[in-house]
């Protein structure tokens, strides 16, 4: 019986443990995958869209969070502003006397009475034109004490700052932020220079760190800094402000940690020096800036989580297409499973097959995901001009989303197929 | 040594317990001994098919014993029936069960991925078995490309190529005009020269005829027995 000789007898694999191997998996897969490919896509889609997502927003996100790190490391740390309370309550209250509560007196009391305190500083500011030659720039002033450059983590890159005579004596010096540099002086030396400000020349004797955009948008280094007793008698002509007086106080601490406690010992304090009876309305105001700092943290924070929620929503929807289309798919091929299960597959054998669908489907999704996203992202920063973070971590978390959606939603479908009655599957009409 | 395949008092019964309850097996005993050509004979829900699917280990008894090269069925579950149709059983079904979107290769080799097979033993082995049943030469076409009888062959191919030591056929010649139905008996007979023990399930006494022994089936019981060779 020559002709059928292959076909019978023992043959050497026989004995052999049953193990389907992974490339038998992926390779029936890709074969179903491939045989429904427009189906595949459609099905897909919402895998993509929600893989997309989550690296935009993720990107997006990062991005804004670095640059709000930034921004907070310009704001200087551990800081407190004290500011007149009627400058910052605009026309709702009346004029109330108390246009300049602060004083020189203030910050002597400040200085003696909060041990915490490691630097402070009493500002008044206002805004002129600066000229140099035939350049003129119009630019904020601020008549600044010492510990206003620690305080607001400002540093001088060239030139000597100013020296502590500079600040006793009222010196027509003048340290200018790198805006104003660019506007007067191009790319010339402007140590040493004069500049006028308003109609009084000043001598440049630094030039300011660059720090770029503020949180709010504002040019931070369009600005000069004078010394305090300076700006009073050369600069403050207009603001009408009585002898002594500041217009805010920088109080600056060494940790973090005290920052209430001086706070609240401000409070008091000002108060107490103010004359204001309890129940009181202050006639000052107390900004912690790790406050709003914590705020804006706290917005993104919100941000994030609002992200991350439609993420999840279009994963879920995604998910949930997977899981029609392999429901849709089990019963079509309900006759191909009944026959696989006769010529020996097993319900893990089964099982595998549809969770490896399920998988292809939404880890190539995932795929054209991760690329749509890093296209969007790279045209959202190009185009809208928001600041973005792509990283390795953000793919793979987008991998890991779609492998998590792929198994999930693949899940019951494969389990329902490999619980077919073999009999029923190989019966069907279809 | 055990028989291939052995019934004790098997009975099954659908829907147990309920308003539609139907006895399709009420207590059948039989012995297939190996290498034998048996041919199950009955009317249309006379309880052949249910004989069928559970020799074929598609299926459990109800009750009663029903031993396939000795192992006990009603023990197995789901996967370890799989594994026994796997290594002991081919499936030959009236009509002829090919997946579509492949061709007649890959047809043959689907059961040598659930086997374990190496990868590339399977395609010389499918293609030698596609040989045997006189099929050499249309390997790569899909079944919409083939006549019913080589369809058949294809079947058949599939069905042995694990060497499995027994062949179930249900209805194998039904579909097919009476020439290309004899062609199958006939390569049936001689699968059982070389060692197959294959059992045949029919309700056409001139197909019947052509195995060794014709069991005869009715309202779920052996009604009769004869031996032909």
């Amino acid at each position: 019986m020559n002709r059928s000789e292959s076909l019978s007898g023992p043959w050497p694999g026989a004995a052999r443990p049953r193990r389907m191997s992974l490339r038998d998996v992926i390779e029936m897969a890709v074969f179903a995958v491939r045989g429904n490919w427009l189906r595949s896509v459609l099905t897909a889609l919402g895998v993509i869209i929600g893989i997309a997502a989550v690296i935009v927003m993720v990107s997006v996100g990062r991005g804004t969070q670095a640059e709000l790190d930034r921004t907070i490391a310009n704001l200087g740390s551990n800081r407190i502003e004290i500011w007149n309370g009627s400058g910052r309550m605009g026309g709702v209250r009346s004029a109330s006397g108390s246009v300049s509560s602060l004083d020189d007196g203030d910050i002597a009391a400040i200085r003696n009475e909060i041990p915490e305190v490691r630097y402070l500083s009493g500002q008044i500011r206002g805004s002129t034109q600066l000229v140099n030659a035939e350049r003129n720039w119009n630019s904020q002033w601020v008549g600044v004490m010492a510990d206003y450059f620690p305080t607001n983590g400002w540093e001088i890159t060239e030139g000597s700052g100013f020296s502590e005579r500079d600040f006793s004596s009222a010196g027509k010096v003048v340290v200018i932020g790198t805006t104003v540099r660019r506007e007067l002086f191009g790319e010339a030396d402007p140590i040493g220079a004069s500049i006028r400000v308003g109609r009084v020349p000043f001598t440049v004797v630094g030039v300011l760190n660059s720090k770029g955009q503020s949180g709010w948008g504002g040019d931070m280094d369009d600005v000069i800094l004078v010394p305090l007793e300076t700006a009073r008698r050369r600069l403050a002509g207009s603001l009408n402000l009585p002898p002594g007086s500041v217009q805010s106080i920088s109080v600056g601490t060494a940790r973090a940690e005290d920052l209430p406690s001086v706070e609240r010992q401000l409070n008091e304090l000002l108060r107490q020096r103010h004359r204001i009876p309890p129940g009181g309305e202050d006639d000052f105001t107390v900004r912690n800036l790790t406050e709003i700092v914590s705020a804006r943290n706290e917005t993104e924070r919100l941000m994030s989580l609002l992200l991350g929620a439609v993420a999840t929503i279009s994963l879920i929807v995604g998910g949930i297409g997977i899981m029609n289309i392999m429901l849709v798919s089990v019963t079509e091929r309900i006759r191909e499973i009944g026959l696989r299960m006769a010529v020996g597959a097993g319900p893990r054998e089964i099982q595998l097959q549809f969770l490896a669908e399920a998988l292809l489907i939404s880890l190539a999704g995932g795929a054209i995901g991760i690329a749509l996203g890093i296209g969007g992202t790279m045209l959202a920063e190009r185009f809208i001009a928001l600041p973005i973070e792509l990283s390795v971590e953000v793919i793979l978390l987008a991998t890991s989303f779609a492998v998590a959606t792929g198994l999930f939603f693949g899940y019951y479908p494969a389990h329902k197929a490999s619980r077919l009655d073999p009999i029923e599957a190989l019966r069907h009409q279809g | 040594m055990s028989a291939m395949v052995e019934l004790d008092g098997v009975r099954k019964i659908y829907a147990e317990g309920t308003p539609a309850e139907v006895a399709a097996l009420r207590g059948v005993s039989l012995r297939i001994e190996r290498g034998e050509f048996v041919a199950i004979m009955g009317p249309s829900g006379s309880g052949k098919s249910t004989l069928m699917n559970l020799i074929g280990c598609l299926d459990v008894p109800s009750a009663g014993l029903l031993r396939i090269d000795g192992v006990d069925i009603g023990q197995l579950d789901l996967a370890a029936r799989a594994r026994l149709r796997l290594d002991k059983l081919g499936f030959v079904f009236q009509g002829f069960h090919l997946l579509t979107r492949m061709s007649a290769l890959d047809n043959v080799m689907l059961p040598l991925g659930y086997a374990g097979v190496p990868r590339g033993e399977r395609r010389a082995r499918a293609e030698q078995a596609l040989k045997d049943v006189g099929l050499g030469e249309r390997m790569q076409h899909r079944p919409s490309e083939l006549s019913g009888g080589q369809q058949q062959r294809v079947a058949i191919a599939r069905a042995l190529i694990n060497r499995p030591p027994i062949l179930l056929a249900d209805e194998p010649t039904g579909a097919l005009d009476s020439q290309t139905g004899a062609d199958i008996l006939a390569l049936f007979k001689r699968l059982q020269l070389a060692g197959h023990t294959i059992i045949l399930i029919t309700h056409d006494a001139e197909v019947a005829h052509k195995a060794d022994r014709v069991v005869h089936i009715r309202d779920g019981r052996i009604e009769s027995e004869e031996r032909l060779a």
